[in-house]
């Protein structure tokens, strides 16, 4: 199940090892990797500060401000990864930005566990576990969805060019 | 200035988490996502400690909207579980969505409550 020396397509989408671009693409880019990433990691995270005040979250409340941020966070990186692995040749610095910095940025699993364990109170023990399972299978949803379409809707042109 | 310090926080957290993500891969050659399971548990952890100690505006802004936030993700567990699935590898996925949800949750109620019981 595991051990396999090479993949075309990462699991990891931040970065995995076991794609060899991925293994040079820190010393190769002298540092510039790191600056893209914090750049789009800050721009994540003030895009999920902006939902966070649209949609505050309220003690014994159900979170929709993060619980809405992860589930578009995920959709994004399903369409993400499916153009920059499987359609576009996308420069090397567009995945550590989008991926690892802005996607990695908006969402967040800290504050997602942090408000299942506050919601863990009489009275709102049900809704701790609502939001946990829905929360994640949501989210799972999204990135499957993310990946799905995107596939759907760029196949055809490059089987018309090939 | 708030959110100058949330984009503080986060600049310095999602460069830590792929740093993180390397190191550990960087130490094991299995496809289950170690690297990104230490730093959701990390930053769930810290975040735990953060709301226990009761400190809110700026420091949180930094340290938890910001840094905590960057360091964890959601979008990178749920694609990786989903590539998990592409390939059959059905147990790692599962034990991916398990492993991840009982960790990230438990480190933060050990995060709040070692802090909380510290500072009384």
């Amino acid at each position: 199940m595991s051990g396999d020396a090479e993949l075309t397509e990462p699991i990891d989408p931040d970065v995995d090892l076991h794609v060899l671009a991925h293994q040079s693409e820190l010393a190769r880019s002298h540092g510039a990797i790191l600056l893209v990433i914090a750049l789009g990691g800050g721009l994540g995270a003030l895009a999920r500060f902006g939902m966070g005040k649209w949609l505050p979250s309220e003690p014994g409340r159900f979170p929709w401000g993060t619980f809405l941020t992860n589930v578009v966070g995920c959709l994004l990186i399903g369409v993400l990864m499916v153009l920059v692995t499987e359609v576009l040749q996308a420069h090397p610095l567009v995945r550590p930005f989008f991926g690892v910095g802005v996607l990695g940025g908006f969402t967040t699993f800290s504050t997602y566990a942090v408000e299942t364990q506050g919601l863990l109170e009489p009275g709102t023990v049900v809704l701790a576990f609502g939001y946990l399972a829905g929360t994640l299978v949501a989210a799972l949803l999204a990135v499957l969805a993310g990946v799905w379409l995107t596939r759907s809707f760029t196949k055809a042109p490059v089987e018309v060019t090939a | 200035m708030t959110a100058v310090l949330v984009f503080l926080g986060a600049a310095v957290g999602a460069p830590l988490r792929y740093l993180t993500d390397r190191t550990v891969q960087a130490r094991h050659d299995s496809m289950f996502p170690w690297g990104t399971l230490t730093v959701n548990a990390v930053g769930c952890l810290i975040l735990g400690g953060l709301t226990g100690s009761g400190l809110g505006g700026s420091a949180l802004a930094l340290l938890g909207t910001g840094f905590c936030g960057a360091l964890t993700t959601y979008s990178t567990f749920s694609y990786e579980t989903l590539r998990l699935v592409e390939r059959r590898s059905y147990f790692y996925a599962a034990a991916n969505v398990v492993v991840s949800v009982l960790t990230g949750l438990g480190a933060a109620l050990i995060g709040y409550t070692t802090v909380h019981a510290v500072l009384g």
